[in-house]
C-alpha cells in the first residue's frame, strides 16, 4: 500500500512537472528480453510441422539450465560423449545466463552462489575443475580464489534514509528486538550442528540428503512466518530479514513459505555469508559447465511432444530458427525442463506425475539492467556494497556488476536490481497454464494471479519507470545517471517452496524416475538453488550411466 | 529642523556602538582572548568618547558645518576600519595592536564630540529636560538595534569588513542628508560638498572591492599561498607555496614537502635498488610527481622505467609546470622514462612485462577503491610481473601511527608468499614513515649506496630496520578483497591520531 501510495506521490510529481516550464525527462532506451514466452507458449496450441528428419542419440537431455548443463557436464566427464542436450532458448544457462554492453557483463538471473557445503559435493567438484576452490575440495573450509570471493563491503541496507552496515536491521532497534536476533542466529546456529541418528543434518544442501526425522518435516506444514510467531519471535527487523531471505531465495514472501524451506536458508550452510560472485553473475559457473557439451547443444529447439517408452524415447523437436520439426530418437532421456511442461508435452504422462505437479506455483521475477555513467551516490552512511537492499521496498535491491573489477577507478558501471513477484503467479496451477485464450478462468486461479499476470506482462517502459523510482529513494540522481534499462522478464523463475510441497511425497516420483527417464531439474527438489539443480543433473547422468553400463567415479 | 536630527542621533549613536563591537570582534577574532580584546576595545573606545565630550567646548564657529565635517570623518575613518586592520595584520606591515586601539581613540574621539554637537545645535529650539531625554534615548535606541543586528544578521553576511563600511556609508549619508536640510544656513557650500561627495564614493568603491579584498587577505592569513589548485576526474590537486617551501596534497592530504620529500623518496628507493646491481628494468606504480623516478634515474644500469599513474593531470603538471618540474629534477621528461596512466591493477592484469624493481607509492588504503591495491590479490599479480631476483617496494603507511595497518600490510605480502623485510624512516611533515621491501628471497641490505644521498647512507641501513618497542611487530591477518580489514583498521588508527 504504501508503495502504491508512493507510485501515485512521484507520478503526480511528474505530472506536475510536465505542466510546469519543461516536460519530465524521456526513459533511458533499453529493451525487454526474457523467457521465449512467444514460442513457449505456443505449447497451449500445438500446431507445430511434423517432424522431416530423425536423429539418434544415446541420450536426450531436454532443457539447458543448470540441471541440463550438469547432466551433460557429468556424462562427458565419464566418457559418455553421445548426446544431444535440446534448449529452447538461443542459448544455454537458464537462470544463469547474463547480458554484456560496453560497460561490463551483468547477470539476468542469479547473481551468486554461496560457499557450498561439504555435501554438495558437484558443486564443489565443479569449483575445483574452474580452479576457483583451490586445494582440497573435501575440507570444512576449502581455499577459494579471492577474485571470485565477493569483495568488501559485500552488503549494506538502506533504512531511515541511512545506508547501514550488512543486511539485519540495526539502526535504532531497541535491545529486546535485538536479543531475538541473537537468539534466532543462536539456534539456527544450532540446527547446523544437528544431526540425526542416521548421521544426516537436519538441514542439507543438497536436500535430498537430510535428516527425515518427523520433529524437522513437521516444520514443512507450516509457514516460515507462523513458525516465528509460534517460537515468540515479533521484532519487526527479524521478520523483515527472514521475509527478504525467503524472497531473495525463493521468490515468496514468508507468509507463504514452507517453514522447513526458510530456516533451510539459514541452517544448510556454514560459509560465514560468505558468496562466489562474478560481473556477469553465475553465466561464468554455467559456462564452465557447458564446455563439457560443446557441439552437442542444440539451441532454439523446443521439445513439443515426448513418447517416452523403456527401450528408447522420442522427442518431436521444433526448430524456430528453421521452421522445421525433428526427432530425436534416444536409448536414454534426461528430463531437465521445469516440471510444468510435462502434461503439455508427454504424449501420456504418468498420472503420479500430474499428482506430483498438482497445486506447484512458480515465482515471476523481473530483473532490470541499469546501465549508469557512474556509481550512484551515497549520501549517509556506509559506501557503496556488492548487494544494496532498501528496506521499504517491494524489491530486492541491486546489485553492482563492476564489483568484482580488479581497478581502482570510478567509471561508469552496471546495476542489477531485483523483484520477486512474491504477491503473484504466472502460473499457479497446472490448469492455470492449461487455459486457452478467450476460455473462463478455472477455480484454480485466483484473481490476485491474475492481476500479478498483468503486471508481470507490464512492458519495457512501465518497469523502467517504476525501477526508477524505487531506486529514486536512496538515490534521487538516479535518472540523470542512467544511460539504459534492460529488463528482463522471468515468467517461471523459481518453483515455490509452499507448506507442504517439499515433504508430502508429491516428488518422489520425479527423485525415483523410471526405466528410461530420469528428471534433472531444480523442481524436483522443490528448491530453485544452483546447488539442487546441479545436483539432480548429475544424479540423473550417473543412473543414465549405470543403466548404460558405463564406469564413473560418483560426484556425489 | 528637530526630528531630522534625532534621526541623526539614531544613526550616528548605531554607527558609534558598531565600529565599537566590529573593533572588538576584529580583535578577537585575529588575537583570540575575546573578553581581554571586548573588554580592552570598549574600555578604550568610552574613555575616547569621553576626550570627544570634552573637547566638544572647544569646537566653533558653524556648528552644522563642524558637525557634517565630523560626520564625514568618522564615516571614513570608521569604515575603512576593518579593512585596514585586516590588511595591516596579514600583510605585518606595521605594529596591530598600536594601530588598533589608536583607530580606537580616534573613532571615539570624534564620536565623542558628536552628541554634544546636536545637544547645542538643538538648544536653540528646545527645552533642556526635553533635549536630554529625546536625545539621550534616541542614542541609546540606536545602541541597541544595532548590538542586535551585529552578530544576528551583519557579522554572519556581510562579514566584519563590509558591515564597517556600511557604516561608514550611513554616517556619510547622515552628512549629506544634514548639508541638503541645512542648506540655508552654511554659507558657502561648494567645500563641504566636494568632501561629501570624495568621501562617499570611496566608501562605496570599497564596498564593491571588499570580496576580493577578504579573499587576498585571507589567502595571506593561511601562512601558505596557493600555486595551483584543480579537479581532476580522479582528484582534487593543490599546490601550496610558502616562502621556499612546496607541498602537494592531494584530495586536501599532504603528499610530500619539498623541505624533507627527499627523506621520504630516499628511503623509498635506495635501500631496494642499491641492492640490485643488474637492475635495468624499474616499474613505478603511483608517484605522478616523479621524485621517486629523480631517484631511480641516479643509477646509470637502469635502462627503463615505467611510470604508471591514474591521473594524467599529475604527471602534465609535474613534467610542465617548471617550478614543481624543478622539484623533481625534469626527472619526467627523461628518455628512459615510459608514462603510462592507467589503473594500477588493470595495466598489471593485461600487461607481460617484467620487471627488476617495482615502486608501490599508493596514497593510504583510507576506502575499498585503495585497499584493494594492499590486497593478497594485488600482490600476487604483482609477483607474476617480477624477476626472480627483483624486488618491490611498498610505502605503507606509519609504524607509529597506524601500527597495525603497517603490520597488516606486512601480513598481507607475507601472505601473498613474499619474503619481507620491513624498514621505517623520520619523514618530519608525516612523522615516523614505513616501507616495506619484498623479494622471493631474503633482503641483503647492500653495503654501499653507490649514488649520491642526503639522508639514506649505508652505514645508517641497519637502524631503518630495527624496530623500536613502540613499533615493533604486532599480531595482524592479511588484507583479502573479500575482508579488507585493512580499510577498516586504518580507519580506526588514523581516526584516533585526528581525535587526540
Amino acid at each position: 500500500m504504501r508503495r502504491r501510495e508512493f507510485l501515485t506521490a512521484a507520478s503526480a510529481a511528474a505530472t506536475l512537472a510536465a505542466c510546469g516550464s519543461k516536460a519530465a525527462p524521456p526513459l533511458p532506451p533499453g529493451t525487454l528480453s526474457g523467457a521465449n514466452d512467444a514460442l513457449g507458449h505456443r505449447l497451449r496450441k500445438p500446431d507445430f510441422p511434423a517432424p522431416t528428419e530423425t536423429r539418434r542419440t544415446t541420450v536426450a537431455i531436454v532443457g539447458g539450465g543448470i540441471g541440463g548443463l550438469s547432466a551433460a557436464w557429468k556424462l562427458a566427464r565419464s566418457g559418455c560423449d553421445d548426446f544431444l542436450l535440446l534448449e529452447m532458448e538461443a542459448e544455454a544457462g537458464g537462470n544463469s545466463r547474463a547480458g554484456r554492453n560496453e560497460v561490463s557483463a551483468h547477470p539476468l538471473g542469479a547473481h551468486y552462489l554461496p560457499l557450498p557445503p561439504r555435501e554438495a559435493r558437484a558443486t564443489r567438484q565443479l569449483l575445483a575443475e574452474l580452479g576457483v576452490l583451490q586445494g582440497d575440495a573435501d575440507a570444512a573450509h576449502p581455499v577459494y580464489d579471492e577474485k571470485y570471493l565477493c569483495h568488501a563491503p559485500q552488503e549494506r541496507l538502506y533504512t531511515n534514509g541511512y545506508w547501514q552496515d550488512g543486511l539485519w536491521p540495526t539502526l535504532g532497534v531497541p535491545q529486546a528486538e535485538r536479543a531475538q536476533y541473537t537468539r534466532f542466529q543462536e539456534y539456527v546456529a544450532g540446527l547446523r550442528q544437528q544431526r540425526d541418528s542416521a548421521g544426516r543434518r537436519a538441514f542439507a544442501l543438497p536436500l535430498a540428503l537430510s535428516s527425515r526425522d518427523p520433529k524437522f518435516l513437521a516444520l514443512d506444514l507450516l509457514t516460515m512466518r507462523d513458525w516465528l510467531l509460534r517460537e515468540g519471535y515479533t521484532a519487526p527487523g527479524l521478520h523483515w530479514l527472514v521475509d527478504y531471505a525467503c524472497r531473495d531465495d525463493y521468490g515468496t514472501a514468508a507468509a507463504q513459505t514452507s517453514a522447513w524451506a526458510g530456516l533451510h536458508y539459514f541452517a544448510c550452510r556454514d560459509g560465514e555469508g560468505q558468496v562466489l560472485t562474478a560481473p556477469e553473475g553465475n553465466a561464468w559457473l554455467a559456462r564452465g559447465l557447458a564446455r563439457a557439451s560443446s557441439g552437442r547443444v542444440q539451441s532454439n529447439a523446443l521439445v513439443f511432444r515426448v513418447e517416452q517408452g523403456r527401450k528408447e524415447s522420442i522427442c518431436d523437436v521444433y526448430l524456430a530458427a528453421e521452421n522445421r520439426s525433428i526427432r530425436v530418437v534416444s536409448r536414454e532421456l534426461i528430463w531437465a525442463a521445469p516440471l510444468f511442461l510435462i502434461p503439455h508435452v508427454f504424449a501420456a504422462p504418468r498420472p503420479e506425475w500430474l499428482a506430483g505437479i498438482r497445486g506447484a506455483e512458480y515465482a515471476p521475477w523481473i530483473v532490470a539492467n541499469l546501465t549508469l555513467s557512474s556509481a550512484p551516490q551515497t549520501r549517509a552512511g556506509h559506501p557503496l556494497a556488492w548487494d544494496n537492499v532498501l528496506h521499504d521496498s517491494a524489491a530486492l535491491g541491486y546489485v553492482v556488476a563492476t564489483h568484482q573489477q580488479l581497478r581502482y577507478a570510478p567509471g561508469p558501471t552496471v546495476i542489477t536490481w531485483y523483484r520477486a513477484l512474491q504477491e503473484e503467479s504466472a502460473s499457479r496451477t497446472l490448469s492455470a497454464f492449461a487455459l486457452r485464450d478467450g476460455d473462463s478462468p478455472s477455480g484454480a486461479v485466483n484473481s490476485a494471479s491474475r492481476a500479478g499476470k498483468r503486471r508481470l506482462l507490464m512492458g519495457r517502459d512501465a518497469w523502467a519507470a517504476e525501477v526508477l523510482a524505487d531506486l529514486s529513494v536512496p538515490h534521487p540522481e538516479i535518472r540523470e545517471l542512467t544511460t539504459q534499462i534492460d529488463i528482463h522478464r522471468h515468467a517461471h523463475a523459481m518453483i515455490r517452496p509452499l507448506p507442504g510441497r517439499l515433504w508430502n511425497g508429491a516428488r518422489s516420483s520425479f527423485e525415483l524416475g523410471r526405466p528410461g527417464i530420469q528428471f534433472a531439474h531444480a523442481d524436483v527438489s522443490g528448491l530453485s538453488l544452483f546447488e539442487e539443480a546441479n545436483h539432480r543433473g548429475v544424479l540423473a547422468a550417473e543412473r543414465t550411466l549405470t543403466r548404460l553400463g558405463v564406469s564413473y567415479a560418483s560426484s556425489l | 529642523m528637530q526630528r531630522p536630527l534625532l534621526v541623526s542621533v539614531f544613526i550616528v549613536a548605531s554607527c558609534g556602538l558598531a565600529y565599537e563591537l566590529i573593533a572588538g570582534a576584529l580583535a578577537s577574532y585575529l588575537l583570540g582572548d575575546s573578553v581581554m580584546q571586548f573588554s580592552t576595545v570598549i574600555g578604550a573606545y568610552l574613555f575616547a568618547m569621553g576626550i570627544g565630550s570634552w573637547l566638544s567646548k572647544h569646537v566653533g564657529g558653524n556648528l552644522l558645518v563642524r558637525f557634517i565635517q565630523i560626520e564625514l570623518l568618522v564615516g571614513l575613518l570608521g569604515g575603512l576600519s576593518a579593512g585596514l586592520l585586516f590588511l595591516l595584520f596579514t600583510l605585518h606591515a606595521g605594529p596591530f595592536r598600536f594601530t588598533l586601539y589608536g583607530l580606537v581613540l580616534l573613532i571615539g574621539i570624534l564620536v565623542g564630540l558628536e552628541i554634544p554637537l546636536i545637544m547645542r545645535i538643538l538648544k536653540r529650539e528646545v527645552a533642556f529636560k526635553d533635549l536630554v531625554a529625546q536625545v539621550l534615548s534616541f542614542d541609546y535606541i540606536g545602541a541597541l538595534a544595532v548590538s542586535v543586528l551585529f552578530p544576528l544578521l551583519l557579522a554572519p553576511h556581510l562579514g566584519l569588513v563590509r558591515s564597517a563600511l556600511l557604516f561608514g556609508l550611513l554616517n556619510a549619508a547622515v552628512a549629506a542628508w544634514a548639508l541638503w536640510l541645512f542648506r540655508a544656513q552654511i554659507g558657502p557650500l561648494m567645500l563641504l560638498r566636494t568632501q561629501c561627495l570624495a568621501v562617499i564614493a570611496l566608501l562605496v568603491l570599497a564596498f564593491g572591492f571588499a570580496g576580493t579584498f577578504v579573499s587576498l587577505a585571507e589567502a595571506n592569513l593561511y601562512s601558505e599561498d596557493i600555486v595551483h589548485a584543480e579537479s581532476s576526474p580522479y582528484q582534487r590537486i593543490v599546490v601550496t607555496r610558502w616562502r621556499d617551501e612546496l607541498r602537494l596534497y592531494l584530495n586536501h592530504n599532504l603528499q610530500f614537502s619539498s623541505r624533507d620529500e627527499y627523506r621520504y623518496h630516499e628511503a623509498l628507493v635506495h635501500p631496494g635498488l642499491a641492492a640490485l646491481p643488474g637492475a635495468k628494468r624499474v616499474l613505478v606504480l603511483g608517484g605522478g610527481d616523479g621524485m621517486a623516478v629523480r631517484e631511480i634515474l641516479k643509477y646509470p644500469q637502469v635502462e627503463s622505467i615505467t611510470l604508471v599513474d591514474l591521473d594524467p593531470r599529475m604527471t602534465q603538471l609535474f613534467s610542465q609546470s617548471p617550478m614543481l618540474a624543478e622539484l623533481n629534477g625534469g626527472a619526467l621528461a627523461s628518455p628512459k622514462l615510459k608514462i603510462i596512466n592507467a589503473d594500477a591493477l588493470q595495466w598489471l592484469e593485461q600487461t607481460q612485462e617484467m620487471f627488476d624493481f617495482v615502486v608501490a607509492d599508493f596514497p593510504d588504503p583510507s576506502n575499498y577503491s585503495l585497499g584493494k591495491l594492499y590486497s593478497t590479490a594485488f600482490y600476487r599479480l604483482l609477483k607474476q610481473h617480477v624477476a626472480e631476483t627483483g624486488l618491490i617496494v611498498v610505502q605503507a603507511t606509519s609504524p607509529m601511527y597506524a601500527r597495525e595497518s603497517f603490520w597488516t600490510v606486512v601480513a598481507t605480502l607475507e601472505a601473498a608468499d613474499w619474503q619481507t623485510a620491513p624498514y621505517h624512516a623520520l619523514v618530519p611533515s608525516f612523522g615516523e614513515w614505513g616501507y616495506i621491501l619484498a623479494g622471493r628471497r631474503e633482503y641483503r641490505p647492500p653495503a654501499a649506496i653507490p649514488v649520491p644521498t642526503r639522508f639514506v647512507t649505508a652505514d645508517a641501513l641497519p637502524a631503518l630496520f630495527h624496530f623500536p618497542a613502540d613499533m615493533a611487530r604486532i599480531p595482524t591477518e592479511p588484507n583479502r578483497l573479500d575482508n579488507q580489514n585493512l580499510v577498516r583498521v586504518f580507519e580506526r588508527e588514523w581516526g584516533r591520531v585526528q581525535v587526540h
